[in-house]
């Protein structure tokens, strides 16, 4: 009976005998060459059961992955890391946190190596539900599975988790990564809303370094803000960390004349601009964006004038928002009119549009629920947001260092006989 | 003012359809003057002066394509430069004109030298003169001296040193009287020069002195003060200062300023600024202003036009007036805006009282086509300053009037949405933070 029998033994033992504690610090002080024979480990996994043995499938499967594998070893890991995900026991995975993070991330390591991304989004979304504390906790799973899902195009997926609250974050990193991707994945959704949100959090949060990760979100964030709100201010508000404001810009450039070309209002000088720096979007992979950015100045301009005019015919609409043809306006009004952003009425007949109101009363129900959940969820907020309050004002080390400040202070004020009249 | 305050009575039956379009029989039968040409001469008789000069230059150079009236011009200043002596102007002029004049308007090298000469002489004696005053240090000499420097060289064109002069006396004035004498020649210098920053500090100057003004120099520094604000672009300003400026003014004035000038530059900037109730008040009963408005009929009937809402017969005295205006030294950088703001003006005031307005009769009364109407509106609207909606299908206006109770639950949602973006983000900042310092924390002890 070797070593790694009598790991197995005392695995089965302990697991079914409830004593997970004693297990966790057996399995602690197993020694480092038992987890190197990696060959021999893999068998071993179908004398355990995933869902009443988990902690230790946990660390033999974490031996077997870690370290460096081929391609062939690593495609027949992933169906058993798949299983080992789905049935495993929560409360056990809970005692080693970071085993199961790097098994996760192996994993889809793997999937995206095997070029089967679609394979590793379900599982790592239930990974994510049986790690994270609360929902409000980011792991550093939820940017690897945010990265999934944008490979795997499954960007419904993705908005599962992007309608949690994140506040609670281990790893700034991961938070950028977060919000990043999860941006783009509501980009992808058309919820600009959302991403907007989230590119905003990547651009201001603070940091003491500007990081790659926040540059590409400014471009991004730049983009989206034209397309959703048609203007872009260059200043960020105040609580921006200095780096950010000093050198976003000079790594955004072209966006930023973007920018500046969008707010004459002029098709013509959108399109030079855009033309001027297609290179540049092509290899940001943001020319899809950029694209999205002109056809939103065309709706713009429609919008303008429906605060301008109650009726205006096709053709003018085309003259005034330099479209080619009335077929073209009316496409375009048509798209609008389904999508909500105009309420007007096409009279095909003699080619005219008539500009409504926006219907909305505010006198249904259900606006009525809107805004009463509206006032509940703020209630809520600005409970969660005093409680943070008095914990951050009664926290040690807070009022440590505010304590030391004040000292400092104190002690410069008194300072002022030079150094020659003590001696 | 012919009763005009009473039209709103009697005509608002029959003048809702014409509104602006025929007016009244009387008032388009009247010719509309001054759509000719300027008499060049009848202007320049109004100014004396070194403006007199300046201001037919500049008619010469805006009126190049006028050969008639710019040799006209040229041969009057040419003229009044001889009378002078500012040799370098003279030689200006004589380049201008170029010979086209015949011999009368040649080059007289004679003259200038003569004058020249002069000048230094007299320089030389004035020099000497200061000199003196100075070692016998007698203010009131010295300030004289000084003043007369400032002379000598604002005779002669310099007009840099003639200020620097000026101002120089200003050590040496011991009465009030001689601080407002001061001010008064900086003012004059500071015009001439386009220094229109000293203008309105000096114009202060005066007004702070603590003797009691004659009510000539209070119009004077009004005209000024106008003239300042007037090239800031500060219209309504100008069209407060030029308003309440006395008709004590006269003709005391006309080496800068005429009092046409006070009706036309007063009248338009008031137009292109106040509101209909300020018109009233302080334009069309105003008895002082009306004396100077008497004197250019043309300004005082478009005001009355544009007050009863006559704004096609408004608008036609505005085109006829414009040529001439455009020669005005003063005025000619500012028409533009002046006649743009005048416009929207009007259109605004038309389409106020009513609830819907028919694009074609609006046009008319504008003298102009419903397409260049409506971009007009559009702009206006765009704007914010016409609270309307084209129903571009009908050709009628419609007015808007905003939905107070759904703009509110609009705004109500939004910034709830606000809030709650902002706060959520600013958690998250905060607990990036806490967790940086955390990190430190446990990384140093």
């Amino acid at each position: 009976m070797d070593a790694l029998q009598a790991l197995v033994a005392n695995i089965q033992g302990l697991s079914s005998a409830g004593d997970i504690s004693h297990l966790h610090v057996v399995l602690k002080q197993a020694p480092d060459s038992l987890y190197a024979e990696s060959t021999r480990l893999l068998p071993v996994l179908d004398q355990l059961d995933p869902s009443k043995h988990s902690l230790g499938y946990l660390y033999i499967l974490e031996a077997c992955s870690s370290g460096s594998i081929s391609k062939e070893q690593g495609s027949a890991l992933v169906l058993p890391i798949a299983t080992f995900i789905n049935s495993c026991d929560t409360e056990q995975i809970r005692l080693a946190p970071d085993k199961f993070l790097s098994v996760c991330k192996r994993f889809k390591d793997q999937v995206t190596v095997l070029e089967e991304p679609l394979r590793g989004v379900a599982p790592m979304l239930t990974a994510i539900r049986k790690i994270q504390t609360s929902s409000e906790h980011l792991t550093s799973l939820h940017p690897e599975f945010l990265l999934l899902c944008l490979l795997s195009k499954c960007y419904k997926a993705g908005l599962s988790i992007l309608g949690d609250d994140i506040f609670e974050v281990d790893q700034p990193r991961d938070l950028f990564l977060y919000c990043y991707y999860g941006g783009m994945i509501c980009i992808g959704q058309k919820r600009f809303q959302k991403a907007l949100e989230l590119l905003h959090n990547v651009v201001t949060a603070p940091m003491t370094v500007i990081n790659a990760i926040a540059v590409e979100a400014y471009k991004k964030y730049i983009l989206a803000s034209l397309i959703h709100h048609g203007q872009f201010s260059t200043s960020l508000p105040k609580y921006t960390s200095s780096v950010a404001q000093r050198n976003l810009k000079n790594f955004c450039q072209p966006y930023i004349e973007l920018a500046n070309s969008y707010s004459t209002g002029k098709i013509e000088e959108l399109e030079t601009c855009v033309q001027k720096y297609k290179e540049k979007f092509e290899n940001d992979n943001n020319l899809g964006l950029v694209k999205q950015v002109i056809s939103s100045m065309y709706k713009r301009n429609i919008q303008r004038l429906t605060q301008t005019y109650l009726t205006l015919s096709l053709q003018d609409i085309a003259n005034s928002v330099q479209l080619n043809s009335a077929k073209e306006a009316e496409m375009h009004v048509l798209q609008m009119i389904q999508d909500g952003e105009i309420f007007a009425t096409i009279n095909q007949k003699d080619g005219m549009v008539r500009f409504l109101e926006d219907p909305e009363q505010y006198k249904t129900c259900q606006m009525i629920e809107h805004i009463d959940s509206s006032i509940q969820r703020i209630m809520a907020l600005s409970r969660k947001l005093t409680a943070m309050d008095e914990n951050i004002s009664s926290d040690a080390l807070f009022l440590g260092k505010v304590g030391r400040e004040r000292q400092r202070f104190d002690f410069d004020d008194f300072d002022t006989v030079p150094q020659k009249f003590n001696i | 003012m012919e009763g005009d305050d009473e039209t709103s009575g009697p005509m608002i039956d029959d003048e809702i359809y014409a509104n602006g379009v025929g007016g009244d029989d009387e008032k388009r039968s009247r010719p509309i003057i001054s759509s000719e040409q300027l008499d060049v001469e009848a202007y320049a008789s109004l100014y004396s002066g070194r403006t007199k000069i300046m201001r037919l230059i500049f008619i010469a150079n805006k009126s190049k394509s006028n050969h008639a009236m710019e040799l006209e011009a040229l041969r009057m200043a040419y003229d009044e430069i001889k009378k002078g002596e500012n040799t370098q102007l003279f030689r200006d002029v004589v380049q201008m004109i170029g010979g086209r004049l015949g011999p009368d308007y040649a080059m007289d090298l004679a003259w200038c030298e003569m004058v020249d000469r002069r000048a230094d002489q007299k320089k030389e004696k004035l020099e000497n003169e200061l000199n003196a005053y100075r070692t016998n240090l007698i203010k009131e000499s010295i300030r004289m001296g000084y003043n007369d420097f400032g002379d000598f060289y604002y005779a002669h064109g310099q007009l840099g040193d003639a200020f620097k002069n000026y101002v120089r006396t200003r050590d040496y004035c011991t009465t009030a009287k001689h601080i407002v004498h001061m001010c008064m020649s900086s003012i004059l210098v500071s015009i001439e020069m386009s220094q229109f920053a000293h203008v309105s500090s000096y114009v202060s100057k005066a007004e702070q002195s603590p003797e009691a003004l004659d009510p000539v120099t209070v119009a004077k520094l009004r005209c000024a003060a106008g003239l300042a604000h007037l090239e800031a672009k500060k219209y309504k300003l100008a069209a407060r200062k030029f308003l309440e400026t006395g008709h004590e003014l006269g003709n005391h004035y006309n080496e800068v300023i005429a009092p046409q000038d006070v009706a036309t530059y007063g009248g338009l900037c008031a137009l292109a600024s106040f509101d209909r109730m300020e018109l009233k008040n302080k334009v069309i009963d105003n008895l002082n202003f009306r004396n100077f408005l008497e004197l250019v009929p043309e300004v005082r009937e478009l005001i009355n036009d544009f007050y009863s809402s006559h704004y096609a017969s408004c608008l036609d005295y505005l085109g006829n007036l414009k040529a001439n205006l455009l020669l005005d030294i003063h005025l000619h950088d500012h028409l533009e805006t002046l006649y743009g703001q005048i416009r929207h003006k009007a259109l605004i005031q038309y389409t106020h009282p009513f609830v819907s307005v028919d694009l074609h009769m609006m046009a008319s009364a504008f003298k102009t086509d419903v397409s260049g109407l409506e971009k007009e509106l559009e702009a206006l609207i765009t704007d914010n300053q016409v609270q309307a909606r084209i129903d571009s299908h009908n050709k009628i206006l419609y007015a808007r009037h905003a939905d107070q109770r759904n703009a509110t639950f609009q705004r109500v949602l939004q910034t709830g949405d606000e809030f709650d973006r902002d706060v959520k983000s600013m958690l998250l900042r905060v607990n990036l933070i806490k967790h940086e310092y955390n990190l430190k924390g446990s990384r140093k002890p």
